[in-house]
């Protein structure tokens, strides 16, 4: 692979360059960059390998030094490494083209060069007799055409690898020597650099690049680990105990916890976010199997997992019959444990955390999850907004409503009493001991407090899920009371939080309401649950201002969050659906107020698409809006309907009698649901709206006629776009 | 390596553990400091932290501080937790290059084979609002225990640090227990002969009853409005003092009465008498007074640079 024909560096003038072409078999070597830097926070490490493969590969292509592909970048808890197996010594020659002053100003009448010539020369570099001339566009030019000699790969590497490491951008950087020292995500303490067996001489602030590297922190035979060429980087630190490559840590570990469960009976509960982070947290990772007291495990899962998970990083371990054994596996930044005294050390913090959950649960349950309700007077949502207390109240109006809609629409399950119930209770747990100390289990701690003090199952249920779905992979709540609520939260946050001028912009979105629109879409679309979105936002917006008086809350607010909701909906059909952007479009068009219902007339509008009919009649519908768009605002043609006596042509009586026909029968199937089938018979308009165009001149120069013609267009448009907007979808040819 | 019997028990007590990284500390150049006399919820709130750190002017200096969080107290009845903990501060100005391997040394002064043990150094930023101080840095852990809290600090008062100094903050108690392997703090031996519990554990009952029961709020309130008021209005004096009475002015009487607001707030805390609204709303009060102090503290000693003054007003 090479990267010659790429764009080239930005380089002097106006200079026109093009790459000596047919080198073959140039001289080439090993690269490796090293930052060695004090220990990177791990979650960021994958993403600061990636950056660098980008920027170093941007820099390297554009000096046409090597292709991006060929490079490789790892990232280890005390490193980021950028490797490239061949390398140009050189930068390919280049032929570079300088255009100078116009012929009739470089040369006088004789052809002599002038002075404007001479100048030109020198500020090139070459000798007047050198000029050539060239046509352009523009007439006749003097040019100069130069072969300039590529610098060596070390000079250039001298100056890119300083620009693309602090070119890495970090959440948070840091400064340690002076403020107007480097800045990174953790001081830099080495850098490597080599080209073959050469260092690429750079520095950053008081660290100069070199070629010595550094092993693992403990295990390491020697502080200070020399790399004699750059294809010796892997193998070299691997003798000192370091693993550069993520890949290869990641397998170590996955041997390793495999062993541990094979030698113990014991079965992984499989976390690949954990996995992914234990690779980051370690350069030369091992398992090592610790126990804690079989008596722990009276308290919750949830909550066992989470503790062991989130602040020890442990993986939990399970029976053969899937519960959860007295067990945990630890990766641990070494190569073993023979004595045994890092697993009991693990063993004692387990045991102290595990204390103090169980500390927390015996001491919440003296009292009763609803004793906690006035105590979230004093715990704010948003200070406009009001507290948890009163959106708590909103909350339960709003899945009320919710719930009484389904429950009076063929959803007997949705129990209005228990929907009341898990609202009232959902936000007790945020004053808890228990969720003070494990915030990621808020709504769990809550749904298990209910379940343990008797609520019944579907309340408990209820109040756990409420915060699922928590993306779009996630489950949705298990029952009708648990979707309520959640729809409900999620919809007075957004209409809340738009009222209150919170609206997400960028990647600002402090209160999730993305992914509360999302949680939206998806509960109401995988459920199939009925439910106007107009409606909802509009009874979260009057529960506000009955209830939050102070906050004004204009009709234009309900409008944006509709389309925020909008927005989310396309996105979900298009990336979880599968519906192409213009069939979508084309049904929010005609309205998506119930997504049960635009989800149906979606599919039947993509089933119907291919038909021979379909595409033709959407073209006629583009044109028709288009002629309706040019015949200005309706108000100056329109007429209360079409008159049939002022029907002239054949054709376009044949068309006035077919959509009558069309239009009863289409009524029936929506009614009954069948979309498909009421596109079909749309679709058979197509012959008579095709010869009412052939036939007939809409713009009729009598203004009655042109009146009745532009009226009988507008209600065919509006007579059949309430399935979906026909003139939205794509098609091959365009409108006339 | 195995020499253990039963007589002999295991790991450093806890003053040993003390002694023991004073002397690695001071023989490393710092300055061995006492605990400040003022209540105080951390060792950077002692004023050889949150002030020395300000300004170009090398320090170092160790010193062990008993830090109050009164919402952490248990009645001494948890394991492992207390109402006051100490901690051993270290403060470095400016930051040695090879100062973590400086850290993991200490802890072979302790006792600690680092071949032996899984250590790591887990992101963990450090940030006290009451102080308008942030910085960057790990906990580290010790086979899973936090032992120590590592920063660069970054800013303090509401100003930017140049250079920047690294804070190490060792849990003690934490760290003796690791070492005796006790399951409780107050099995710990604090000497030879005498146990946690025996030195501590009728003030970890009595200061628990006090912060979670006795304190009176509105008395407590009251004396956080009085403090506050006189440290404003030093401070307030302070900006309007002549050249010449400016050496002699006392700003870190200023500091200490910031101080007693940020305990008084935790024992509100600790009575649950603070909504979440009025929380962010003190804690910018008495962030207010530090970002105050500290810009003073510099003007006194015509170190302010310029361009600083507008920071920590922001």
């Amino acid at each position: 692979m090479s990267a010659k024909l790429k764009k080239p560096a930005k380089r002097q003038g106006r200079a026109v360059t093009a790459s000596a072409k047919g080198a073959t078999a140039e001289p080439t070597a090993p690269f490796l960059l090293e930052i060695g830097c004090e220990e990177i926070p791990a979650r960021m490490i994958a993403r600061a390998a990636a950056e660098l493969h980008v920027l170093l590969g941007k820099h390297l292509a554009a000096y046409e030094l090597a292709a991006p592909e060929a490079m490789e970048t790892w990232g280890a808890p005390r490193r980021l490494a950028a490797s490239i197996s061949a390398l140009r010594l050189r930068q390919p020659d280049r032929k570079t083209e300088t255009l100078g002053p116009p012929k009739a100003v470089a040369f006088d009448d004789v052809g002599r060069p002038t002075k404007a010539a001479e100048s030109f020369a020198a500020k090139q570099g070459i000798a007047v007799g050198a000029l050539e001339v060239t046509s352009t566009p523009r007439g006749e030019y003097v040019v100069a055409r130069k072969l300039v000699p590529g610098k060596p790969a070390r000079e250039i590497l001298a100056e890119i690898l300083p620009r693309a490491v602090l070119e890495l951008s970090f959440p948070r950087s840091m400064y340690w020597t002076r403020s107007s020292g480097p800045r990174f995500v953790r001081p830099i303490r080495w850098m490597v650099a080599l080209l073959g067996d050469k260092v690429v001489p750079f520095s950053l602030g008081e660290i100069a690049s070199g070629r010595v590297s550094r092993g693992h922190r403990f295990l390491a035979r020697q502080f200070r680990v020399p790399i004699a060429r750059a294809d010796d980087y892997v193998p070299a630190l691997r003798r000192q105990f370091v693993l550069a490559r993520p890949e290869e840590r990641k397998q170590r570990i996955e041997k390793e916890l495999a062993r541990i469960g094979m030698q113990h009976r014991l079965r992984l509960r499989p976390d690949p976010a954990l996995l992914d982070e234990v690779v980051y947290l370690n350069e030369y990772p091992a398992a090592i199997l610790g126990g804690f007291d079989a008596s722990y495990l009276a308290l919750p899962e949830e909550i066992l997992v989470t503790v062991m998970r989130g602040h020890q990083k442990y993986f939990a371990l399970e029976d053969r019959g899937g519960r959860l054994a007295p067990y945990f596996a630890a990766i641990i930044n070494s190569s073993g444990d023979a004595s045994g005294t890092i697993r009991s050390g693990h063993e004692r913090v387990l045991r102290a955390r595990f204390s103090d959950a169980r500390f927390f649960w015996d001491t919440d349950q003296k009292c009763r999850l609803a004793d906690y309700l006035p105590q979230l007077a004093g715990v704010t949502y948003e200070s406009r907004l009001g507290s948890y207390l009163d959106k708590v109240e909103r909350v339960r109006r709003l899945s009320r409503w919710i719930a009484e809609g389904w429950f009076h629409s063929g959803h007997p399950e949705a129990d209005i009493a228990s929907t009341e119930r898990a609202a009232e209770l959902a936000k007790c747990d945020l004053v808890t001991e228990m969720v003070r100390e494990l915030p990621e289990l808020e709504g769990i701690v809550g749904g298990l407090y209910a379940a343990e003090q008797g609520e019944p199952e579907t309340v408990a249920a209820a109040i756990y899920d409420q915060y699922r779905p928590a993306g779009l992979d996630d489950q949705i709540p298990r029952n009708l009371p648990g979707c309520a609520l959640a729809l409900a939260d999620r919809m007075d946050s957004l209409v809340g939080c738009f009222a209150v001028g919170l609206v997400p912009s960028g990647s600002s979105d402090a209160f999730g309401l993305r992914r509360a629109a999302l949680g939206i879409v998806k509960i109401l679309l995988e459920r199939r649950l009925p439910l106007s979105l107009s409606a909802a936002v509009a009874t979260s917006a009057r529960l506000l201002r009955e209830l939050a008086p102070k906050i004004e809350v204009s009709p234009d607010v309900e409008g944006q969050v509709r389309a925020f909701l909008q927005d989310r909906i396309r996105y979900v059909f298009h990336e979880r659906h599968n519906f192409a952007y213009d069939e979508i479009d084309a049904v929010l068009a005609a309205g998506a107020d119930d997504l049960v219902d635009a989800e149906q007339r979606i599919s039947a509008l993509r089933a119907v698409r291919r038909s021979r009919n379909f595409e033709p009649l959407a073209v006629a519908f583009k044109r028709i809006r288009k002629i309706l768009e040019k015949a200005g605002p309706a108000k100056s043609w329109r007429q209360e309907t079409v008159r049939g006596e002022l029907l002239a042509d054949a054709a376009e009586r044949e068309l006035h009698a077919a959509a009558e026909k069309v239009a009863k029968e289409s009524a029936r199937l929506k009614r009954a649901g069948r979309y498909r089938e009421a596109l079909e018979q749309v679709a058979g308009l197509r012959p008579v709206v095709d010869r009412f165009f052939d036939d007939v001149l809409v713009m009729a120069e009598d203004a009655g006629v042109r009146r009745n013609r532009l009226t009988l267009l507008a209600e065919l448009l509006r007579e059949f776009s309430d399935i979906a907007d026909f003139s939205e979808i794509q098609t091959e040819s365009a409108p006339r | 390596m195995k020499t253990k019997t039963a007589d002999k028990p295991k790991g450093l007590t806890f003053q040993q553990l003390i002694f023991n990284l004073q002397k690695y500390w001071s023989d490393r150049g710092c300055i061995l400091q006492q605990p400040y006399d003022v209540e105080v919820g951390a060792g950077t709130m002692h004023p050889e932290t949150f002030l020395r750190v300000l300004g170009p002017d090398p320090y170092r200096v160790a010193y062990v501080q008993p830090s109050r969080r009164p919402t952490d107290g248990r009645y001494g009845e948890n394991p492992n937790r207390l109402y006051k903990h100490s901690q051993l501060q270290v403060i470095l100005k400016p930051i040695p290059e090879d100062i973590q391997t400086i850290y993991l040394e200490s802890l072979q002064a302790i006792g600690i084979d680092l071949r032996r043990h899984d250590i790591r150094f887990e992101e963990d930023n450090w940030e006290a609002p009451t102080l308008g101080a942030w910085g960057i840095g790990w906990q580290v852990l010790l086979d899973g225990l936090e032992i120590t809290q590592y920063t660069y600090f970054q800013q303090c008062g509401g100003l930017d640090l140049d250079p920047p100094s690294v804070e190490l903050t060792y849990g003690l108690e934490r760290i003796a227990s690791f070492l005796q392997e006790v399951p409780s703090i107050f099995d710990l031996r604090w000497s030879d002969d005498t146990t946690y519990g025996q030195v501590r554990l009728a003030e970890e009952r009595q200061f628990s009853a006090y912060s979670f029961e006795a304190a009176d709020v509105e008395f407590t309130r009251r004396h956080f409005e009085m403090y506050e008021e006189e440290a404003n209005v030093l401070l307030g004096r302070f900006a309007d003092a002549a050249e010449e009475e400016r050496d002699r002015f006392p700003v870190l009487g200023a500091y200490d009465l910031c101080l007693k607001c940020s305990h008084l707030f935790n024992v509100l805390d600790s009575r649950r008498a603070i909504s979440t609204t009025e929380r962010a709303a003190m804690i910018g009060r008495i962030r207010a007074l530090a970002c105050r102090v500290a810009e003073a503290y510099l003007a006194q000693r015509g170190q302010l640079a310029q361009g600083q003054e507008a920071e920590a007003r922001r």
